[in-house]
């Protein structure tokens, strides 16, 4: 075994051993490549190669190939699909506008040492911590119209009773707010991170010079903090896109019943486990994969341009 | 050493192979393990199985392996392992109506016929015949029936009492009145509660639209919920539940959420399927528990026509490699005297034997004993359209009800609900 520990020239080696030497990179990064070959290239190009069949049933049944006929099927359903999209971006978008704006002052106001920091730090990161599932079960219990405490609590101050979850027009807004409540301490966590690494000494300097807090933090303290909020969006960006849990454990199967929190994701699940439509469901998941990748892209080269 | 390393590299990969191969071939049909395992749903048969399992493997001389899930979650996991071909699953509780065209279809289920048939003590004659169709595809048996059902009106003696009611409604234009008078007479209580959410409410609203004349398909196989009497049971349902229905109505409703408003004393009356009952009699699960009376389900214009259907059925996944022990369980979970046990418990059998005995019904409340016996009579064998996409069709059916919650437009819901069912119905030819 001593020869493993101690390299020999490859003149004395012979046959396997040898070819083993010659092909170190590829050997030693083999184990790595068949992990991402079985577990992340083998299921794309599965489900790719579904999107392109009429598979529906169960997956070993007989199905044919039927080209890019799904694509244009799914593209052209306005019923389903395109309202999908449209309330994908929107939950996205409204959710991540409130994190960061929100992340971004808790992070300024946590970014000074004072009294008792610690324990609002750890506060704030609760809801971090916790199981989307179990934070969407609480937050259902908390908005039941009928004997919920949100509705309890508006009538103290002589509000009405609101439909909250159960309503069709306020189910969407109301999942954006439980999003916002779960995800702001990850956005303000980061951000923070970025604070503490910046240096003191612009900041300052524009003190001197008679700047005031606002005119500081939009033309110091912003600027030098842009690639973490790019990182900040970027990671969080890709994780609303896709949530899930929250959803169906507000809304159940299918968003609600008239599709009301119906995103790409909870279509995609939908589709293949209710349906057993197999092939649109790929489809589906591949046109999303596609937008998950176009905004990765959109935000990477906009954070390569900030940091140039 | 190059001797010694390459033998060493070709041993270990014989042995990997030889591992694998066994792995692959392992098994055939009646090897036999000794562990059986069983996937069942939360159900109170599943609560009363699981106590007396012990018997069985002591019996048996197996040992049982259960995996519990919720409805949904059950169904997933069906999805996903059965679509592998797994044989992890032995014996499966599935939902004959829901999912049992579509698994028939798929081949996941193993033909029970003959086993049925040569077992003269399990006695597959004694089982009703209703159940039995359904959980029959092709001329093959590949389930056994296990837990029925049907709707019945549950209600509040003493609110019924106390606004001068001597007897719960006879037909659907009293329960409107009766609810209408009960809501007013108690402010903060609905007159009537039901499920609302768009898939969840086609089996309980199936007995207004039977009783009202109407069914999901007609008799020369086209869909019909665009009929006159189709629309008539979409406004009443959903007019009912809009006009007396709780304050704020949710349109996600399923069972639990709202039995969770019946029993927490927030609604007057409720349809709902009577194996089910439990929940509303247990004083640990329900404030109304000594004030909760059963009652069959109004008659319509085309009289009293609840659903009668076998909600749950036990099967034997066809790549299982333990199949004679999965029947063994079988034989012995759907045998005469656990029938018999589980009806004592508060589960409807499915055996006509149960009911004929005295014994079967005597824990029941009367009037739901009662109640039940009316159904049985008069039940259709269907709640849901039967079809191979059902989760898809009871989606389509089920817009017009929450459109007629919402107090939208239902005869235009209902054209349209009508088209894109007809659709499915073609597509399935």
């Amino acid at each position: 075994m001593a020869s493993l520990a101690s390299p020999q020239p490859s003149g004395e080696l012979t046959g396997w051993t040898r070819w083993a030497n010659n092909h170190r990179k590829w050997l030693f990064a083999a184990p790595a490549m068949t992990f991402v070959g079985a577990l992340i290239i083998f299921p794309l190009a599965w489900t790719i190669y579904l999107s392109l069949t009429d598979a529906e049933g169960s997956v070993r049944a007989e199905s044919e190939f039927i080209g890019f006929a799904n694509y244009l099927e799914v593209l052209s359903d306005t019923s389903r699909f395109w309202p999908a999209v449209l309330r994908t971006v929107g939950f996205t978008g409204v959710a991540l506008l409130f994190e960061v704006v929100l992340g971004m002052a808790i992070a300024l106001l946590l970014w000074r040492p004072f009294r008792g920091e610690r324990w609002v730090r750890v506060a704030i990161l609760l809801p971090l911590v916790a199981t989307p599932v179990a934070v969407g079960m609480m937050w259902r219990l908390i908005f039941d119209p009928n004997i919920g405490m949100a509705n309890q609590i508006l009538s103290w101050v002589g509000i009405g009773p609101q439909p909250w979850l159960a309503g069709q027009h306020s189910a969407l807004p109301t999942t954006i707010f439980i999003d916002v409540w779960q995800w702001t301490p990850m956005v303000t966590l980061i951000l923070l991170a970025g604070l503490t690494s910046l240096s003191n000494e612009p900041d300052e300097a524009a003190r001197v010079d008679g700047a005031s807090a606002w005119q500081r933090f939009r033309h110091v303290t912003l600027p030098l903090l842009m690639p973490t909020v790019i990182v900040a969006i970027l990671l969080r960006g890709i994780d609303a896109l896709k949530t899930f849990d929250i959803l169906y454990a507000t809304k159940g199967r299918g968003g609600g019943s008239f599709h009301e929190v119906e995103t790409l994701n909870v279509y995609a699940y939908g589709l293949s486990f209710d349906y057993n439509e197999y092939g649109v469901s790929s489809t589906v998941l591949i046109i999303f994969f596609l937008i998950i990748i176009g905004s990765m892209w959109a935000l990477t080269s906009r954070r390569k341009k900030g940091a140039q | 050493m190059d001797v010694l390393r390459r033998s060493v590299i070709g041993t270990s990969l014989a042995v990997v192979a030889a591992l694998g191969l066994s792995a692959c071939g392992g098994g055939g049909d009646d090897s036999g393990s000794d562990t059986l395992r069983v996937t069942l749903v939360n159900h109170v048969w599943t609560d009363n199985i699981k106590q007396v399992l012990s018997e069985f493997e002591q019996q048996s001389g197996l040992k049982v392996e259960v995996t519990q899930l919720g409805e949904d979650q059950l169904s997933d996991q069906y999805n996903v392992k059965l679509n592998a071909g797994s044989s992890d699953i032995d014996v499966m509780m599935y939902r004959p109506l829901q999912e049992g065209k579509l698994f028939a279809k798929n081949g996941y289920l193993t033909d029970l016929t003959d086993k049925a048939k040569e077992d003269s003590a399990f006695d597959m004659a004694d089982f009703q015949a209703p159940p039995v169709q359904a959980t029959t595809y092709e001329e093959k048996l590949v389930g056994i029936p296990i837990i029925t059902e049907q709707e019945v009106l549950y209600y509040r003696k003493d609110l019924l009492e106390k606004s001068g009611f001597s007897a719960p409604p006879k037909t659907l234009d009293e329960l409107k009145t009766m609810a209408a008078k009960l809501e007013a007479d108690n402010p903060g209580t609905a007159g009537f509660v039901a499920r609302t959410g768009k898939a969840a409410a086609v089996t309980q609203f199936s007995s207004f639209l039977y009783s009202f004349g109407g069914d999901f398909v007609d008799g020369s196989g086209k869909a019909s919920v665009n009929t006159e009497q189709a629309r008539q049971a979409y406004e009443y349902y959903g007019g009912l539940l809009r006009e007396h229905g709780p304050a704020n109505i949710s349109t996600d409703m399923s069972w639990s959420e709202a039995m969770a408003i019946f029993t927490q004393g927030k609604a007057a009356f409720y349809t709902e399927a009577n194996s089910l009952y439990k929940n509303a009699t247990d004083p640990a699960k329900s404030k109304v528990s000594d004030t909760v009376g059963f009652a069959p389900f109004p008659a319509g214009p085309a009289g009293s026509k609840p659903y009668n259907i076998p909600s749950w059925a036990l099967g034997i996944n066809e790549g299982s490699k333990n199949q004679s022990n999965a029947w063994k369980f079988i034989q012995w979970a759907a045998g005469k005297d656990q029938t018999l046990a589980q009806q004592k418990g508060g589960v409807p059998g499915a055996r006509t034997s149960v009911w004929a005995n005295p014994e079967g019904v005597a824990t029941y409340p009367t009037d739901l004993a009662e109640a039940i016996k009316v159904s049985t009579e008069n039940g259709v064998g269907h709640d849901r359209p039967l079809v191979v996409k059902v989760a898809e069709a009871r989606e389509l059916v089920g817009q017009p009800i929450v459109d007629a919650i919402t107090g939208k437009d239902v005869a235009g819901s209902a054209a349209a609900a009508n088209e894109a069912f007809q659709k499915l119905l073609d597509d399935e030819k």
